[in-house]
């Protein structure tokens, strides 16, 4: 073969493409990540699709019935609140509280707990020692009753919940990051890095990290419908997102009251947040089926 | 030629849970400039750790307990991590024993190449441009140097879509990519098949004599080291044994371990005929006696060879650790 036919043929795939055409040809996965996308995109332009005003009270249409229900109209599909406010509304400015947190914690967490698992898997010793007891301490108390003790002392808000969510959070990236570095940094290919003169910061990053990323993206991404849950769950018991912010937790928590005679109020935020989780799950689900060499046949 | 390398009454321990291991027992060795010094020895007879030894690179339960290591003049011992660090790969540079698992799977041959560049190469423009040229275009260099075919479309390539001599050639490419002093090759041929190994051996020795630089080939494979090495150094528990030039040894070996190793060796002449095997196993390290460690296998052990042998001069340039020497046939 000349160069110039060996030039031309097409390069070969790469491992990152490969495994994302077996994760499009799986549909089911393909499906939760258009649902996904929906409700980012609900997020994002919630101003745009929106009917009517979130925290536009009408005591007229309180408890107003869902549009096919007697006395509904098309204009609040899903009903009115106690306060009168359109529930479709409010669930798709929800969204963004959801998803922003989710995100945010899930981003942060796993920073940090590339960088402790990372330090603690490469140096070993007394690195190791002291960040495995902290991940130990933090697993031994109950997640929700952490995060709720920690919404009480710093008190409610936004940037709150996401620090109170994170701070328990990053523990199960970081045992991920630690068991996947002490496997990698046992490999030929680090001892020949380090036999060129690498250092330590170069090995971490260049070496073991890109190698690694893998099942910590999948972890992420599973661990974050998990976050979602649990910050329904703190807006829920009232020590989320204030009001009148709308928040699928506190909207779900704010329906109890007429849960037999507007059964509506708390139901279609419930029904998002499943919608929302389930489609993650799923499609984390299939990340891992693709990107996990495991599961790949 | 004038001295590169120069070991001096080396000793690496490893404190393990059977008890203290002494993996490299007082070895001294020379590698002037552009020679090529072949290490022969069986698994765990201390080669690897010698130069992992050299290299720095010796990891805890393992620790160098004595010994000076001279390299360019410098010694390496005093050298603070950071000098060390800037060495390797720059002035002595190794490749890994398996060529399969030393590349990193998740960057690209170019990437991997340019780091060692970025790293070491004092000597590339500072534009960040023509920065990226200079390296682009010494990765081409270094890549057709050790005979890839169309080295521009392969930087972009990761290290699995490489065959396994492919690989190895990569990997003396990054180790080459400095111009390097001194290249050590841990076992550059055992994970391919024999075409391939005489390819890449062929290629190092090439590029040994258009660079001048030295080679240190750790083998067990007394073929390739008649084939390619001016000297060579045979180690036995962690101990040389033998040293002097490849021709001289071969020939005329000066201790029974390098006389056993060579009668084992298939011959064409010998066809029919049973191989001579060395008898008996590798003593165990943990707390040997003060006396010839290959006694207990040697078949011209004598009751005077309980005793703490020291190398004997035995002709110009070569020495032995045998007391019966004198003796050998």
């Amino acid at each position: 073969m000349t160069e110039a036919t060996l030039a031309s043929a097409p390069p070969a795939d790469s491992l990152f493409r490969r495994n994302l055409r077996d994760f499009r040809s799986n549909r089911l996965a393909m499906a939760s990540v258009i649902v996904v996308l929906i409700f980012v995109i609900m997020a994002v332009a919630a101003p745009l699709i929106a009917p009517q005003d979130p925290n536009e009270t009408d005591l007229f249409r309180r408890l107003q019935p869902p549009a096919w229900i007697e006395g509904g109209e098309w204009a609040f599909v899903l009903g009115c609140d106690g306060l009168g406010r359109d529930i479709f509304s409010r669930i798709i400015y929800g969204a963004r509280i959801s998803i922003f947190i989710g995100v945010a914690v899930i981003v942060l967490a796993t920073g940090v707990g590339i960088l402790a698992g990372l330090a603690a898997g490469y140096f070993r010793g007394w690195v190791d020692v002291v960040i495995g007891r902290i991940v130990d301490i933090l697993l031994g108390f109950p997640y929700l009753i952490f995060a709720i003790g920690l919404m009480a002392m710093m008190g409610p808000g936004l940037f709150n919940i996401v620090l109170a969510l994170a701070y328990k959070e990053w523990v199960i990236p970081c045992r991920v990051v630690r068991g996947e570095t002490l496997a990698v940094r046992e490999l030929e290919y680090v001892e020949a890095a380090r036999a060129l003169g690498a250092g330590s910061r170069h090995i971490m990053w260049r070496e073991i990290l890109p190698n690694i990323l893998s099942p910590v993206i999948v972890v992420s991404t599973i661990r974050m419908a998990n976050v979602i849950i649990l910050e329904a769950s703190l807006s829920f018991l009232g020590l989320g997102v204030q009001p009148p912010t709308a928040s699928w937790g506190s909207m779900v928590s704010d329906g109890r009251a007429f849960i037999l005679e507007a059964w509506w109020v708390s139901t279609f935020p419930g029904v998002a947040i499943l919608l929302l989780v389930l489609a993650i799950n799923v499609a984390s689900q299939g990340l891992r089926d693709a990107f996990d060499p495991r599961f790949s046949e | 030629m004038t001295l590169l390398l120069e070991v001096t009454n080396l000793c690496t321990e490893f404190n393990t849970r059977a008890g203290l291991v002494r993996a490299v027992d007082g070895v001294s060795l020379r590698v002037s400039r552009g020679e090529c010094l072949g290490v022969v020895g069986e698994s765990g007879s201390g080669k690897s750790v010698t130069f992992a030894s050299v290299m720095g690179l010796v990891r805890s339960p393992g620790r160098i307990t004595h010994g000076m290591i001279f390299f360019d003049g410098r010694e390496l011992r005093d050298m603070s991590p950071d000098e060390m660090r800037a060495t390797r790969g720059r002035d002595i540079a190794m490749t890994m024993q398996d060529a399969l698992t030393a590349l990193n799977p998740a960057l690209t041959v170019g990437e991997q190449l340019s780091e060692v560049l970025i790293a070491h190469d004092e000597t590339l423009p500072a534009g960040r441009a023509a920065r990226r040229v200079a390296i682009r275009d010494k990765c081409v260099e270094m890549l057709g140097l050790v005979g890839i075919p169309s080295p521009q479309s392969r930087l972009a390539q990761y290290p699995h879509e490489f065959s396994g001599g492919m690989r190895q050639r990569i990997m003396i490419a990054i180790a080459l990519a400095c111009r390097p002093k001194l290249l050590i090759a841990d076992e550059p041929t055992t994970a391919l098949d024999v075409t391939i190994q005489a390819q890449v051996l062929e290629l190092i020795s090439d590029i040994r004599a258009r660079l001048g630089m030295a080679v240190v080939l750790i083998t067990h494979d007394l073929g390739v080291v008649a084939e390619h090495c001016d000297r060579v150094m045979v180690m036995y528990a962690g101990q040389v044994v033998e040293e002097g030039p490849t021709e001289q040894v071969i020939t005329q070996p000066r201790h029974p371990y390098t006389r056993g190793l060579l009668a084992s060796i298939p011959r064409p002449a010998m066809r029919g005929q049973p191989l001579t095997p060395i008898n008996g196993q590798v003593p165990d390290l943990v707390g040997l006696p003060p006396q010839c460690r290959f006694q207990s296998r040697c078949p011209m052990a004598r009751p005077e060879c309980l005793v703490e042998v020291p190398m004997f001069d035995a002709g110009p340039d070569r020495r032995a650790r045998c007391l019966r020497l004198e003796d050998m046939p």
